[in-house]
């Protein structure tokens, strides 16, 4: 076992890489939840994106076009889901499951002939003399936009809940789909808006993973990160900022696990690629202890006449 | 103007109808997708629903239809007992894998020696396998109130994990010439869950299916848990004041749901599958979610739904060699199948109103 072998700060810009992916998943259905509709199909919608953008990207050579068609496919898959939950009024948990399997199967088809494709790299931001900081400078300045796009999203995200009009009526549908129905908002609009939204950010998230963070094109290659992100919303209690500590705390691990795999540990490969998993089950338990944040209506089926 | 206004009672008829309505409107759609992958949609759609029942190779393929099927149903039943209750056991294929790896370990720890015992308690450690794995999901539930639906998923990937070290590892076949994979249990005549009637398909598991059916519709109509099970869902206000312990039903309905994917895992391990192997799971356990709704949660509804489940996997698999389908166009078959269940269930619940509002 060698452990210098792990640069401390090759480490640390790594593990904001690895909670890039979660952090946009996890904020896209923050907003979904905070609307009262519960999505368990995340991880479709990031494998979708995943390959949107992936093809896009490949096809255009343009990683940010790669990107944009992530947030196409991510909402467009999701319009499905609001179809279901908001228009025939169908089961949240099951639609959420169906939108995931779907999306399994449809990623793996779109996929088949970009396997084993390099895509095309997105460059780091040149932040010139800031990048030549020591220690900060590495760690902070030598990434993509993508990934800064996360962490700037999670500040509108709390800005627009905690300080806006708009903020305020999404929170109103998701705390009383009624109450805020007699006071006239359109209820199925505004969720069928959020759903979209989330949507949108789960496809950048699938697609920063295959373009950015692997980058390569494989089956199944979100491997079970959008439910690390839904379990990363209850781990925040619905707040964003408590939601980026989440996503590096779940980052670090990751990473910190590749690296020992990478420098030799005693410890098998296959117990270190269960620990993230294991993990957010302990948390999950830890933090069920104190409950409250979720949203009132999260879950229910809203109908105009019941 | 098109309205919803809901049905005092939920309709009996659409109850029925809207499986069969789905099946017909994801044949057409899985037709357009086909046709647009450059197939003729009514050959794949013939290719695989007509071909391994009636084809000229169909005494091939009937077994198969039990031997894909019985998993499937087996899964399912447990499912749909947590389902009709809103617990959420999704993580049945990692129940799936555990029961598989614990009834495999028993029938590998016994290797060379015979002798009747081995089958029987190779059932008795898979059944427990994926009972236990079910059991955390179920446990953390009733003592934190940790959400089972994460929890579950969360352990098939360690599962997952946990396969992978055992065929590289523990259970490896020391005569393997070392490729992954444990010993051929078909190999093995005391673990060899052979068919029943040779050439029939029609194993331990497929007779184990059948009595969960049957075990599931006596405990659905007849018995005071499945009495429990059924208002929790239904009602669940009325379910408390009607005395229905909460705890007990989480433990009940995650607890069979993991012995019976326990079970499916470990008769398809020591059968079809013959051998641990790192990817030997084949995705039953997500499937079954698919046969569990289309099957409406009932019991003879989802041994008509794993069958026909069974049809789309066996169809796509000819449609694969003969017409060069992808096999992933399949698995969006399926989940399209959910999906139009879905949205057609909304006519059980709700009638469709034309005309315009009137203010009363």
């Amino acid at each position: 076992m060698d452990l210098s072998a792990i640069n401390p700060l090759l480490f640390v810009a790594g593990f904001l890489v690895a909670a890039t992916p979660l952090i946009f998943a996890a904020i896209g259905e923050l907003v979904v939840e905070k609307s009262g509709t519960l999505n368990l199909g995340v991880e479709g919608m990031m494998i979708t994106g995943a390959i949107c953008g992936f093809a896009t990207a490949v096809e255009t050579g343009s990683p940010l076009l790669g990107f944009a068609a992530a947030a196409v496919g991510g909402a467009a898959l999701s319009l499905l889901f609001a179809f279901l939950t908001q228009i025939t009024l169908a089961n949240q948990v099951a639609s959420g499951l169906a939108l995931t399997l779907f999306g399994l199967g449809l990623s793996a088809l779109l996929g088949q002939s970009y396997v084993g494709i390099k895509p095309p790299r997105l460059p780091d931001i040149n932040f010139g003399p800031l990048a030549d900081i020591p220690v900060i400078g590495p760690i902070l300045f030598t990434h993509d936009v993508i990934l800064y796009l996360g962490i700037i999203l999670v500040a509108a995200t709390w800005a627009v809940l905690k300080f806006t009009r708009a903020g305020l009526i999404l929170r109103a549908v998701g705390e009383s789909h009624d109450a805020a129905h007699a006071l006239g908002y359109k209820v199925v609009r505004i969720r069928t808006l959020a759903i979209m939204f989330g949507g949108a950010c789960a496809g950048i998230g699938g697609a920063y993973i295959s373009l950015i963070r692997v980058p390569q094109w494989t089956e199944g290659m979100t491997a079970g990160i959008g439910w690390i992100a839904l379990a990363l919303v209850v781990f925040a209690s619905w707040k964003p900022w408590r939601l980026l500590l989440g996503a590096y705390l779940f980052g670090g691990i990751t990473q910190l696990q590749l690296n020992l795999q990478g420098a030799g540990v005693a410890i098998p490969v296959e117990y270190l690629a269960m620990s993230p998993y294991v993990i957010t089950i302990i948390v999950l338990v830890v933090l069920s202890r104190h409950k409250g944040g979720a949203p009132a209506c999260l879950g229910r089926t809203f109908h105009a006449s019941s | 103007m098109i309205r919803l206004e809901k049905r005092p009672q939920a309709s009996r008829a659409f109850s029925l109808a809207t499986p069969v309505l789905a099946v017909v409107a994801t044949m057409f759609f899985g037709g357009l997708l086909f046709a647009t992958l450059g197939k003729d949609p009514i050959a794949s759609i013939v290719t695989i629903f007509w071909e391994p029942l009636f084809g000229e190779f169909s005494f091939f393929y009937r077994p198969q239809l039990l031997i894909k099927g019985a998993p499937l149903v087996l899964i399912a039943i447990g499912l749909s007992l947590g389902f009709k209750a809103g617990i959420w056991n999704i993580g049945a294929e990692g129940q799936y894998i555990m029961g598989a790896l614990f009834g495999a370990g028993v029938g590998l720890a016994f290797y060379p020696a015979e002798g009747f015992h081995i089958f029987p308690l190779m059932v008795l450690a898979g059944a427990f396998g994926g009972w236990l794995w079910a059991m955390i999901p179920a446990l953390l539930k009733v003592k934190f109130g940790t959400n089972e639906i994460l929890v579950s998923l969360m352990l098939v990937y360690v599962a997952e994990q946990f396969l992978a070290s055992m065929s590289l590892g523990l259970m490896k076949n020391p005569e393997g010439f070392g490729f992954p994979g444990s010993r051929n249990l078909q190999q093995y005549e005391s673990a060899f869950n052979a068919d029943l009637i040779e050439g029939s398909g029609m194993h331990w598991g497929v007779v184990a299916a059948l009595i969960a059916v049957i075990f599931a519709y006596v405990l659905l109509t007849k018995h005071r848990l499945g009495f429990a099970i059924r208002v929790t869902g239904e009602a669940p206000r009325a379910a408390k004041f009607s005395g229905v312990n909460p705890t007990r039903l989480v433990l009940f309905c995650l607890g069979t749901s993991g012995l019976l994917a326990g079970l499916a895992g470990m008769f398809e391990v020591s059968g079809p599958a013959g051998q641990v192997t790192i990817d030997f799971n084949v995705g039953y356990g997500f499937t079954a979610i698919i046969v569990a709704f289309l099957g409406r949660l009932h019991p003879i509804g989802i041994l008509l739904a794993g069958l026909l489940m069974a049809l789309t996997y066996i169809g796509g698999d000819i449609a694969q060699s003969q017409l060069g389908l992808p096999a992933a166009a399949i698995q969006v078959f399926q989940g399209m199948l959910l999906f139009f269940l879905l949205a057609l269930d909304m006519f059980t619940n709700y009638r469709l109103r034309f005309g315009r509002t009137e203010v009363a």
